[in-house]
């Protein structure tokens, strides 16, 4: 069994109560930030913990908290990103549905760190259930002392306002959220200014991803060192993995940073192996946006070394071979999955959120689609395939926020790796628009 | 339906007039405008959809023109801005569902509704909507009526469910 520091305490019966989560030795991080260190100390050990955003970003946490700007008399503010909507990616609303203390914990001391009195959880408005959650444990975490004014006597105020959104999954890159959060459409702003100098309300302000806020408590209590000492390399710590698609057992799963990704499929600990009878055709290994891979280059880096669960093993080999951890959304293929079909999904699902502003995007999601949907119809010509890489090498770093990205580099890597299947598409329109028709030719499975 | 939508003035019930001020207090002085998402869910929880005239008193509320109101609401996805029935069926259509038989099952709920995506039955105790990704991959397909999530579907439990609501 690995370490598990976020969901060790998961599954004691009524851990969603302040009284069960604080006998389990929670608000004890807060208690020891707010009394007996700094906020520049508290940031020091999330520095020395390496903790990298688990949004998807991978930025290191504490570096972000670094850039924090602090003129005289302007109010800081921290918002959290919990607007999870990363296809494949459901680890936000698991820990904050069963465990919203941990991440009301984790918020207070992050907000002493920057030195926020007014924080924001902006959760995606279709998880109002959670959204009620979470109230009910700020209500219960501010009877106790632990947010409002004067918070343990310590003379710091702190104020968690939990935010709606309504439906967008373009709120979940930080500049949209905070145009969101301030009542406007969700578009995403040019950088710099970052939101460090200027975010909401044109204060500097931090975004973290809800699980990244959620490691801080530990951190606190163990120590920077001892999270550092957790996982591989600068790959610190723990992840949360949202496994989904053809596996026996699908479901959130912490990890230490490190695991082999066939251990983390085949284990009975975790994925359990592929749903009986078939085998691994494809990964998408960290969310919708990262690029696919073929079972041989999920399971191993091209020089035959097994590939690890950490942000480099899974970047290893650039985009020709590898891929990303991105957001942890491991989405498993088998032999029965249409790889056009799903690469088609993905790109309508894009080309649904683009918000427009940028034209490569607002367009090239849409021209993508529309050729994605003619192959995987029995209309497709061969110049389409080369058509859809130009399109998504266009939109590939000419928008202002990293979607036109996300919506590239799934089309890119299909392509990149399944060519045969789309011209399969093309050459044989009839036999490929069948119900449920997939091109076996020569598939290589594990 | 609701048919409030006939009269030209909506205004919140106390309930939801209180709940609207609590959520305007919370932000910074001059920052109301970050209530304009919230205040949109209060109305469409209210009226069952996001009505012009609703739109309206929110702007007034809120001391912003309409206009900024009305590209708000039709920037996002969950506020539905024309007359919906008393269910909403808000049905995962992205990749992961789709690998668990998301579409079959989708094509039977359209089968056992009578009605395709964007409509609603004749009723009007339905209305079926196809959204994205719900954050619920592992348990797909999925979809969402309101707060509750329906997860795991097969045609027989969207036989169930439907059957259960339209009693």
């Amino acid at each position: 069994m690995g370490k598990k520091i976020l969901t060790e305490h998961i599954n004691v019966p009524g851990i969603e109560t302040f009284d069960v989560y604080r006998k389990q030795g929670g608000y004890t991080a807060v208690e020891k930030a707010i009394k007996t260190m700094t906020p520049e100390a508290v940031v020091e050990e999330v520095k020395k913990a390496g903790v990298r955003g688990r949004g998807g970003a991978g930025f290191p946490m504490g570096m972000k908290w670094s850039f924090l700007a602090k003129p005289e008399g302007v109010p800081r503010y921290l918002v959290c990103n919990a607007d999870e909507s990363e296809p494949g990616t459901f680890k936000d609303h698991y820990l904050m549905k069963n465990i919203p203390h941990l991440l009301i914990e984790g918020m207070i001391v992050s907000s002493f760190a920057l030195g926020a009195n007014t924080s924001f959880i902006y959760v995606r408005g279709e998880l109002m259930y959670v959204i009620k959650i979470l109230e009910k444990a700020i209500a219960e975490a501010k009877a106790a002392g632990f947010l409002g004014k004067n918070i343990l006597g310590s003379g710091y105020d702190l104020e968690l306002v939990v935010q709606p959104g309504g439906g967008a999954y373009i709120c979940g890159e930080e500049t949209a959220l905070l145009e969101s959060l301030e009542g406007k459409r969700g578009n995403p702003r040019n950088k710099p200014p970052f939101p460090a100098v200027k975010g909401l309300y044109q204060s500097p302000t931090v975004v973290n991803n809800v699980e990244s806020i959620a490691t801080t408590p530990w951190i606190m209590n163990n120590g920077g060192d001892a999270y550092a000492a957790i996982g591989i390399g600068r790959s610190t710590g723990t992840k949360l993995i949202s496994a989904s698609g053809h596996i026996k057992k699908p479901g959130v799963y912490e990890i230490e940073l490190g695991v082999p990704v066939e251990e983390f499929i085949y284990s009975d600990e975790w994925c359990g192996g592929i749903r009986d009878g078939h085998h691994l055709k494809a990964l998408v290994a960290g969310g919708s946006s990262v690029p696919i891979l073929p079972a041989g280059l999920a399971l191993k880096l091209a020089n035959g070394e097994p590939r690890l669960m950490s942000y480099e093993s899974l970047s290893e080999g650039g985009f020709q071979t590898g891929t990303m951890l991105g957001s942890g959304g491991f989405i498993v293929f088998d032999e029965t999955a249409c790889i056009v079909r799903n690469t088609w999904n993905f790109s309508r699902f894009y080309h649904h959120e683009s918000c427009g502003q940028c034209s490569p995007c607002r367009e090239g999601t849409g021209w993508m689609e529309k050729v994605l949907h003619r192959i995987e119809h029995g209309h497709g010509s061969m110049h389409d395939i080369d058509l859809l890489v130009d399109v998504a090498r266009k939109i590939e770093g000419n928008t202002i926020c990293p979607l036109g990205d996300a919506a590239a580099w799934p089309v890119a890597s299909a392509i990149r790796h399944f060519r045969d299947e789309f011209e399969w598409h093309i050459s044989n329109p009839f036999e490929a628009t069948q119900p449920g028709a997939v091109f076996r030719g020569d598939m290589v499975l594990a | 339906m609701n048919t409030s939508n006939t009269t030209n003035t909506i205004e919140f019930t106390p309930e939801r007039l209180a709940q609207a001020k609590a959520v305007i207090a919370q932000y910074p002085a001059g920052k109301q405008k970050s209530a304009l998402l919230p205040l949109l869910h209060i109305l469409q929880e209210q009226e069952g959809w996001t009505s012009p005239e609703g739109m309206d008193y929110v702007a007034t509320m809120l001391d912003i023109q309409p206009i900024e109101v009305y590209e708000v609401a039709s920037f996002y996805t969950m506020y539905h801005l024309e007359p919906v029935g008393k269910h909403v069926i808000e049905y995962c259509r992205t990749g992961p569902c789709c690998l668990m038989g998301g579409e079959e099952v989708y094509a039977h709920l359209k089968q056992k509704l009578g009605i395709e995506t964007g409509q609603t039955t004749p009723d009007s105790r339905f209305t079926l909507k196809e959204v994205e990704c719900l954050a619920a991959c592992g348990m797909g397909p999925v979809f969402q009526i309101r707060e509750k999530y329906y997860t795991n579907l097969t045609n027989e439990r969207v036989d169930e469910i439907i059957d259960e609501l339209s009693n």
